[in-house]
């Protein structure tokens, strides 16, 4: 019992990653990721939200009827989003602003409605919390690590504080432009696939075809 | 005129809603093997976004917005913290109906989307399409330009992704980047390629 509580936590860490094996909740990961300061939001407003969804809908899941399960899991995840945002607007008003519309659609981040299916429909409340947690920062590390490699390269900051000197301000560090912009996101989560699976190789995708090289093509004859 | 024709370029390519504000990615990524279920997905999300988009911006309007219901007397009532649940009920339950009427009236698009629309109620894409209308304040016209536009230019993008995917996998890629990583990376060089639509105007 012990044991599958700490694996509902660990797995999604790294070997089920929710942003880079199982492709979930891609949306927020990439949109707020410009600076620290809104992807360690962002992650703070999802694993809170993805902690008590998972756990309200573990405790309802004998007495929902299957049909209606979606519309009752959307409501469920819709009104703690609300919650969310209210407390965002009420404490964090200019971090709400820079997060704009990404709040709100918590709701139909992946992540969220993924687990409360896959996981919470099936499993008792404390797995389902930890299946949350554990979820929640798996995403949250994500989301951190490639906030901070943008706002180190594409400002010279971290959290606002001046890591590097930029060249503006008579430091050395002339700042990369592309790491403000929205592509570099997909680049650099692209590049932390390649290497969480170059380390966890039994998460490689076979190739559709094989490259036949000269020493294949002497087997096969 | 001009201001709706240069609102629908904005839309569809300037800002594009896949490419420039990553919406819908989930199922950009996982449904763009193969070009057909791509033009089904795109379909799909440009038909639901068409009807949803204008309908929440009447509802938003008319009932939710500060001092919105006026007309029944209640011009102190704020119902804008609602706005979330509402749209998100608004998109799941016209998604149903949209189902049920092509199944009665256009049984062969059914067969096409079938499997598809479902799934369009989770897509950012359309919930986000229907924020940014609130969060730019426009106005019912606009509304309707801007749900056509937005659902165009994602259902370009997907067919666009799913063309070079389907050239891709003759590809000799590292083993790391196989599958997932290596899509990552295009659809990045694709919202570079997007960026230089920014600033175009019409009219």
């Amino acid at each position: 019992m012990e044991n599958r509580t700490v694996k509902a936590f660990l797995n999604p860490l790294v070997n089920q990653n929710p942003i880079t094996l199982q492709i979930l909740g891609l949306c927020s990961a990439l949109a707020v990721t410009k600076t620290a300061a809104t992807a360690l939001t962002m992650s703070l407003a999802v694993t809170v939200v993805l902690i008590f969804s998972n756990a309200l809908i573990s405790m309802i899941r004998h007495h929902m009827p299957r049909n209606v399960r979606l519309i009752i899991q959307i409501t469920i995840i819709a009104s703690l989003v609300i919650v969310v945002d209210q407390v965002l607007k009420a404490y964090a008003y200019g971090l709400s602003k820079q997060l704009s519309v990404f709040v709100g659609l918590i709701v139909t981040n992946c992540v969220i409605m993924g687990r409360a299916e896959a996981f919470a429909m099936n499993n008792n409340v404390r797995l389902a919390i930890m299946d949350g947690f554990g979820n929640g920062l798996g995403y949250s590390w994500i989301l951190i690590f490639v906030g901070s490699v943008r706002e180190l390269l594409g400002s010279g900051t971290l959290l606002g504080y001046e890591i590097l000197p930029t060249s503006s301000n008579g430091g050395w560090y002339e700042p990369a432009a592309l790491m403000l912009l929205p592509p570099s996101a997909f680049f650099i989560i692209g590049f932390v696939i390649w290497g969480l699976r170059t380390w966890k190789s039994e998460q490689i995708e076979p190739a559709e075809y094989q490259i036949l090289t000269a020493d294949k093509v002497e087997r096969i004859r | 005129m001009t201001g709706y024709s240069s609102l629908f370029v904005q839309s569809a390519f300037v800002e594009n809603l896949a490419l420039s504000f990553f919406l819908g990615m989930c199922m950009f990524l996982a449904m763009s093997k193969r070009i057909e279920t791509a033009i089904g997905l795109g379909l799909a999300v440009f038909a639901v976004q068409l009807v949803t988009v204008p309908l929440n911006n009447l509802i938003y309007t008319y009932l939710l917005k500060e001092g919105a219901l006026s007309w029944a007397g209640l011009p102190d009532v704020d119902l804008s913290f609602l706005v979330l649940i509402s749209f998100i009920g608004v998109i799941a339950s016209m998604v149903q109906v949209l189902e049920m009427i092509l199944e009665r009236y256009f049984p062969t698009l059914y067969q096409a989307l079938g499997i598809f629309l479902p799934l369009v109620t989770v897509n950012c894409a359309i919930l986000g399409g229907s924020l940014f209308m609130v969060e730019r304040n426009y106005s019912f016209g606009e509304s309707v330009v801007f749900g056509m536009g937005s659902g165009f230019g994602w259902a370009v993008a997907i067919v666009l992704l799913a063309g070079i995917r389907e050239k891709l996998k003759y590809s000799d890629i590292p083993d790391g980047l196989q599958g997932v990583g290596i899509t990552f990376i295009i659809v990045g060089l694709m919202a570079l390629g997007f960026m230089a639509f920014s600033g175009i105007q019409l009219g």
